[in-house]
């Protein structure tokens, strides 16, 4: 019983994760229609711009102080991603509006090549450590419930918190600010969003900020889990599944979804995995998603936006 | 002056209905064909042949297939891969469980095994499409991967998981050197793009035409969708796998799943978007350029990097590579979604009037 919660617990860490990634695909797709395949490489870029700024402003400006190096590489990053959602905006977004939803899904396909490779050629491409001070000693909960207690990671814990306030911080953002009205306006309706004098254009940038800096906190703890790696990107395609699964225009959806494949994939793996072989993980959820469209194409929480032929 | 199509006139049906209408352009292809065949394997070396005709040739299969899909029939698929690693792996299972087996039939059945993959992923575009399909074809790739991987079945329980083979001979012709390859690859591609090209231009793919451009009113006017796609996952798969079982055989001859992956699937979808969607030339062109462009940037980089005095690894040539890929992709969806396919048909309508500029 100990060892299926642990099971169970270590997925729904590892779904915290999926859903920070398959919330920017959401928030994304809401606010402009674009399936945005780039979410990934936007996660491996932001990851490597934190990585690569927290190691190097000590060394240009002189400084040990490692709270202070990893806050300004945060907000150069942040500062970064700005500027990608801009010129995202500018250079192709702009450009594409009013095709089909394919052209723009394979516009992506281009963007996430594009920043791969400009990542690594910039930040370089071998493995980095992002060390935001998370603490990764393990510890034993519920000793008196179960016998010798449950083996959890503080530093999942801590991730899953992190994950939980910018969830929350998001929803105060849409619900509260008068940008998140607007950008919330442009979600349900762009034409009538255009027509109350809502710019599109400018909250097409803005969402993509958001996506970047959840992208940004996604690889934060994900790279101060794993190391900021090439495969990260391949870890963010999961994400594609878990939106899949919680419904394309989800918020709920999307965090429900991720805790749903995470788990998911880790008892699978456990349970199912010795039969089969081993490493289902690896298509597990996207078969699993391949269900879910076949009977329920919207998803769990989506709105019924598929047009049947 | 020379590529008028003046005093050509079409008498009857059959004139109209040629491949290529203009006799210029007929004579063109035909001699060039002929000169792939004759010409090409004594003038290009054993390098050129080995390392950059065979890839583009097959890889010019494979994008007529998913050009079928994506280009005719506007589902858009990411499990190319996979349907290729079909393809490679069970036409390999046939040439060697098969005693005596001969190696066409064995990359036909192969393509045959494709098709029924790609039709089985293929289900889910009856409900959903676009994004979503896109979706359903990863998961094709990630099990594909998986299943070569580790069901050790399909390797003939290699221990190292990767498989290869020898002694390939057609009819006694022992496919050995890089020109025996590259002609026996140049002659599955004359067939499949003959074979390809009279599918769209006939009754099927209009309808798979019809069913890209509004599904709703294909239904309306009596066009099944669900056999439409269904058809065009059918014969998309089978030459995607046919491919793949080129590729394994005969460019690789040892491979491993690695040689199947996500990339090999964004590469054809590239090739489609790059070379024209929608156009069986387009495709050969694509390959073409996707070939060259990375032989083409492990030249040049290095060069410029040298006159502005710095030194380029292979690393960052590949990470530029990525960079151009990414935005050739962008700039060709934006400016010239049709492709390089459309680019020669533009160059082709003004060498019509040259040198008279009306």
């Amino acid at each position: 019983m100990g060892f299926f919660i642990e099971t169970v617990f270590g997925g729904l860490m590892a779904g915290v994760l999926y859903s920070l990634v398959a919330l920017g695909f959401v928030l994304i797709f809401k606010a402009s229609g674009v399936f945005n395949f780039a979410q990934g490489a936007m996660v491996l870029f932001a990851a490597l711009s934190m990585a690569r700024f927290s190691e190097w402003l000590p060394l240009w400006l002189g400084f040990e102080n490692k709270i202070l190096g990893n806050l300004l590489a945060f907000a150069i990053s942040a500062a970064i991603m700005l500027a990608f959602a801009w010129l995202v905006e500018r250079y192709v977004l702009r450009h594409l509006v009013n095709q089909e939803g394919v052209t723009l899904l394979m516009a992506t396909l281009g963007i996430t090549y594009f920043l791969d490779g400009f990542g690594q050629t910039l930040f370089g491409s071998s493995v980095y450590r992002i060390d935001v001070g998370m603490p990764k000693d393990p510890v034993f909960i519920f000793e008196n419930v179960f016998p010798g207690g449950l083996l959890v990671s503080k530093e999942d814990f801590y991730s899953a918190l992190v994950a939980a306030a910018l969830v929350a911080v998001l929803t105060l953002f849409f619900q509260k600010t008068g940008t998140g009205r607007a950008l919330r306006a442009v979600a349900d309706d762009h034409q009538a969003a255009q027509s109350i004098g809502i710019p599109l254009n400018r909250m097409w940038v803005i969402v993509w900020f958001v996506a970047g800096i959840t992208a940004l906190v996604a690889g934060v703890i994900w790279g101060s889990k794993i190391g900021v790696q090439f495969s990260l990107t391949l870890v963010a395609l999961k994400a594609l599944p878990v939106i899949i699964i919680g419904g394309l225009t989800s918020v709920p959806g999307a965090i429900i979804g991720g805790l749903i494949i995470g788990v998911g994939e880790k008892l699978s793996e456990v349970y199912l995995g010795p039969a089969l072989g081993g490493g289902i993980e690896i298509w597990f959820s996207y078969v699993l998603a391949l269900f879910v469209l076949l009977v329920r194409p919207q998803g769990l929480f989506g709105e019924k936006i598929i047009d049947r032929v | 002056m020379i590529y008028r199509e003046n005093g050509q006139f079409k008498t009857n049906y059959r004139d109209d209905k040629q491949i290529f209408p203009i006799a210029q352009d007929r004579w063109f292809v035909i001699g060039f064909i002929l000169l792939a065949f004759t010409v090409a394997p004594y003038v290009f070396d054993d390098y050129v042949l080995k390392a950059i005709l065979v890839p583009f040739l097959i890889l010019s299969l494979a994008a007529i297939g998913v050009n079928i899909l994506v280009g005719y029939c506007g589902q858009i698929s990411l499990g190319s891969g996979a349907f290729m690693a079909v393809g490679a792996y069970l036409a390999y299972n046939a040439f060697v469980r098969i005693d005596g087996m001969p190696l066409i039939a064995a990359i036909l059945i192969g393509g045959v095994f494709a098709t029924v993959v790609g039709v089985v992923f293929g289900i889910p575009s009856l409900r959903v499409k676009g994004l979503y399909l896109a979706v359903a074809t990863l998961a094709a790739q990630f099990f594909c991967d998986w299943a070569f991987a580790r069901i050790k079945w399909f390797t003939n329980d290699s221990t190292s998981g990767s498989v290869a083979v020898g002694g390939l001979e057609v009819l006694g012709w022992s496919i050995n050197t890089p020109t025996d390859k590259y002609l026996f690859c140049l002659g599955f591609l004359v067939v499949f793009g003959l074979l390809a090209k009279n599918l769209v231009r006939g009754a099927i793919g209009r309808q798979w035409m019809a069913i890209r451009d509004m599904d709703v009113a294909a239904a309306v006017i009596g066009i099944r969708p669900v056999y439409a796609k269904l058809s065009a996952f059918a014969v998309s798969s089978f030459i995607v796998g046919v491919a793949g079982g080129l590729w394994g055989f005969i460019h690789l001859g040892a491979w491993e799943p690695l040689a199947f992956s996500i990339d090999r699937s964004f590469q054809l979808l590239f090739i489609v978007i790059i070379g024209g969607m929608g156009s069986i030339l387009g495709s050969i062109f694509g390959a073409a350029f996707i070939v060259i462009l990375p032989i083409f940037l492990n030249q040049f980089l290095p060069f410029v990097g040298g006159l502005v005095g710095v030194s380029v690894s292979t690393a960052m040539v590949s990470h530029a590579e990525f960079m151009v890929f990414g935005a050739l992709i962008v700039w060709f969806l934006i400016v010239e979604p049709h492709g390089l396919a459309r680019l020669w048909g533009i160059a082709k309508q003004k060498l019509r009037l040259w040198p008279f500029p009306h």
